[in-house]
């Protein structure tokens, strides 16, 4: 096919606008590079009418918010899915692996929880201390300047706890917790577990003249029409289009294909697909940064075969795709009888839990290796599609009569409102050379590039963290007096399928030795100088935490090496 | 450029650049909104094209239309917080069944199972028979315990639809006390909710929390981290 080529030649071409995608734009074009974005997805900001999702009521909605066309729901703000349309990923042998992909600008930044989470100096080094994986090349001291650069410009909420493995930050002051929270509070601390503010990227106090202030809406998952949580876009890419004088263009529905190369093998630029007209373009750049998720990034850099690189751009080693690892996870839900008969008042709060635990016991005395934080949810939510369905279930537990209809619905209702917590674990796992993502040799997709396929098992050590889980959750509830809804029997535990956590990572690792790794310490590609992989890809090891803080310090880092290795004229 | 400023460039940069509703021929797009004004809550071009098309189909009769409207009555009875009319749960369980096909056949098998059965029991069709007649017609179904027959699981469907329907409205929202999607200070759980709960703030963790009377303070911390504003 005719390849369109466009005479431009940019500093830097980016692929994927999400956390690394973004902060590699803002820093870049800060420093005065010019710069190509690549989005595979539309435009999206939040704070545009058409788009806007925060403060609508579920009946503005046809289905009061079901998850038909979004599997979170109507108003969930990820343009996405776990499957897309012409879109395919395959699996191999029982692997069942969940892809989450978000087409847009913001990527995946439109999906999550604003979790904002520091890896502490045990996370760096985890071989260590229990043998198991790889240590990283870098350590906390060598990431912490760019923790506290972005705390400082994006913004985290939190409390300072001096605990050695959950560094402290730059917050924002944190929000006093709800009453399902100090009911977990209670029952956590009485089982041992600690019990903190929790960490989130949603401004609690002004941070800059651009954003506006969290008006405590809970509509986080929406993404703020205010600005007031993270999304990349409004954070990241809109203040450098403000910014760049010109010196950013941004490409939405284009669908990257391959890092091209010239004649030596170089890479000078990208080739891909413009969803409007479905012809295949080029754009020429000193630079390539690959930001495009974990899977995908890896999926660029295997389908850019050529003579200088049969095996795919980086892999000389055969290690990109390999050590693809999620976070683990494992839900419950108790019923909390003290929690009946609420007086009902405004807690929507920030866009997610007040309160969290991190993870407080030690490994070397329990029979799994790695740890994980509780999440939780609860309280006077907005009743959305799905509110009220088996209304009186909960009457079991007192041997009352269930089912029935009338007047005693409204009582009924009103009765349980608020009265669930659930429960979420989310974990370490041990990263495994065995589990990975590779090119499926026989399906394309409906732009003719080759697809994913994937391999993925969770050994014991996963297992057992679930089941600790599991124990963990038992006693909270039992300490405050209320009964789990269901079990996660063995010999799983509960534990979700890998990739349903959204966590990925570890596809393009890092490493001080090319052969058993794809990128070095900046992030850059063994094999190729002027290539940078700026998303979850090149975590070693993945700690209990979510990795967006992490990627967008490391993105950061990498975006001012790249441009001192430019005026050096190194690459 | 000051913030109210660049969103305003923001917002209409990416309107003027026809991202919306890209693809669509101007008459299209006109007919979309038409259909959809109600429902205005940040669809992609393919949601808005996919709710236009449900909303131009029609799934039950007016008589199962009927049927629905006076069963969804007995099951959340008029009140003055709200009624099932006001509700529009007819019209939300309508919507749900092409929204979610596989609700069809439970449902659409269920009505004519009442009507059957009321003509049966009463000679009368489900709608036309005496509250009291309708009652012992739901009663049949309605405690279901365990393994449910499929008369047992249509009536589950139902109810769960029209409860869902009910308190997901504007009246039933009202109802239900829920207080909140507006903007607000949230400054902790109430004292008196605290106190009948035996509850309270940890003097310890106090400090921790934000002071809210100095929210829009531009935030500043010494080099430790300490927050000084």
């Amino acid at each position: 096919m005719e390849i369109i080529k466009n005479d431009k030649t940019y500093d830097v071409v980016i692929v994927g606008s999400g956390a690394g995608g973004g902060m590699a734009t803002k820093i870049l074009t800060d420093n005065g590079l010019t710069v190509a974005l690549m989005e595979a997805g539309p435009f999206f900001d939040p704070a545009n009418p058409d788009q806007q999702l925060h403060l609508k009521w579920p009946y503005e909605s046809p289905r009061r918010g079901r998850g038909s066309t979004r599997a979170f729901g109507d108003y969930h703000a990820s343009y996405g899915d776990w499957s897309l349309d012409g879109e395919p990923y395959k699996m191999k042998e029982d692997t069942k692996f969940s892809w989450w992909r978000s087409r847009m600008l913001g990527g995946r930044t439109n999906h999550w929880g604003r979790i904002s989470l520091r890896f502490g100096p045990n996370d760096f080094k985890r071989k260590s201390i229990d043998g198991l994986g790889d240590d990283w090349p870098i350590g906390y001291d060598d990431l912490k300047p760019y923790y506290d650069k972005v705390d400082k410009y994006i913004g985290v909420s939190g409390s300072k706890e001096n605990i050695y493995n959950e560094p402290d930050g730059f917050f924002l002051p944190p929000a006093k917790p709800r009453l399902h929270e100090l009911y977990y509070k209670k029952g956590a601390e009485k089982a041992g577990v600690k019990v903190i503010p929790s960490r989130l990227s949603i401004v609690t106090k002004r941070i800059n003249n651009e954003r506006g202030v969290c008006y405590y809406c809970g509509n986080c998952g929406r993404s703020c029409g205010v600005y007031a949580d993270f999304s990349a876009s409004s954070c990241l890419v809109f203040p450098a289009q403000r910014n760049a004088q010109g010196r950013l263009d941004l490409y939405v529905n284009s669908m990257v294909r391959e890092v091209a190369v010239d004649k030596n093998g170089k890479p000078n630029g990208i080739i891909y697909i413009n969803k409007e007209d479905n012809k295949e373009y080029r754009i020429n750049a000193k630079v390539v940064v690959l930001a495009a998720s974990a899977c995908e990034s890896a999926r660029i850099l295997l389908n850019s075969k050529s003579t200088y690189h049969e095996n795919g751009l980086g892999n000389s080693s055969n290690m990109v795709g390999k050590y693809l690892h999620d976070s683990t996870g494992a839900d419950r839900m108790a019923f909390i009888p003290d929690l009946m008969n609420r007086k009902t008042y405004n807690e929507d709060g920030l866009g997610n839990m007040h309160l969290y635990s991190p993870w407080w016991l030690d490994n070397k005395k329990l029979d799994f290796p790695r740890g994980y934080h509780i999440e939780i949810a609860g309280g006077l939510g907005a009743p959305m599609y799905g509110f009220g369905f088996d209304y009186n279930s909960l009457n079991k537990f007192f041997g009352l009569e269930v089912g029935g209809y009338g007047d005693r619905v409204r009582e009924e209702v009103k009765k349980y409102y608020g009265s669930t917590i659930y429960f979420a674990g989310r974990g370490e796992s041990v990263p495994n050379v065995n589990n990975y993502c590779e090119i499926d040799p026989d399906t394309k997709d409906k732009y003719g590039i080759p697809v994913l396929r994937f391999n993925y098992k969770w050994s014991d050590y996963e297992r057992k963290q679930a089941k600790h889980m599991n124990e963990t959750f038992e006693k909270i509830v039992h300490n405050i007096g209320g009964h789990m809804l269901w079990d996660n029997e063995g010999p799983n535990y509960g534990l979700k399928n890998p990739g349903e956590i959204i966590h990925e990572v570890g596809t393009t690792r890092m490493g001080s030795d090319p052969k058993t790794s794809v990128v070095n310490e900046f992030e850059q590609l063994h094999d190729a100088k002027n290539v940078f992989v700026v998303d979850g890809g090149p975590f070693v090891s993945q700690a209990d935490k979510n990795p967006t803080w992490t990627i967008l310090a490391l993105s950061w880092r990498t975006s001012e090496y790249i441009v001192q290795e430019l005026k050096k004229q190194n690459i | 450029m000051n913030r109210r400023d660049s969103i305003k460039t923001i917002v209409i940069g990416s309107l003027a650049s026809g991202l919306v509703l890209e693809g669509c021929l101007p008459k299209e797009k006109e007919t979309i909104y038409k259909n959809v004004w109600k429902y205005k809550y940040g669809r992609t071009p393919e949601e808005l094209q996919r709710d236009l098309e449900l909303l131009n189909q029609v799934f039950f009769s007016k008589e199962e239309m009927n049927t629905i409207r006076v069963m969804a009555n007995l099951i959340v009875p008029p009140t003055a917080e709200g009624t099932i009319e006001q509700a529009e749960v007819p019209e939300f369980i309508e919507f749900i069944v092409k929204d979610a096909p596989s609700y069809q056949e439970v449902l659409r098998e269920g009505l004519q199972w009442m009507d059957a059965t009321a003509t049966e029991k009463f000679g009368n069709a489900f709608v036309n028979c005496s509250e009291t007649e309708q009652k012992s017609i739901l009663d049949q179904v309605a405690f279901a315990n365990g393994e449910k027959t499929k008369e047992e699981a249509f009536f589950a469907t139902m109810r769960n639809l029209v409860i869902t329907g009910y308190f997901s409205s504007e009246v039933g929202i009202n109802d239900l006390g829920y207080k909140g999607n507006q903007p607000n200070i949230w400054d902790g759980v109430p004292g008196d909710v605290l106190e009948a709960h035996g509850m309270s703030y940890d003097k310890d963790w106090e400090a921790k929390f934000i002071d809210q009377s100095k929210r829009n303070d531009l935030a500043e911390w010494d080099e430790e981290g300490n927050l000084i504003t």
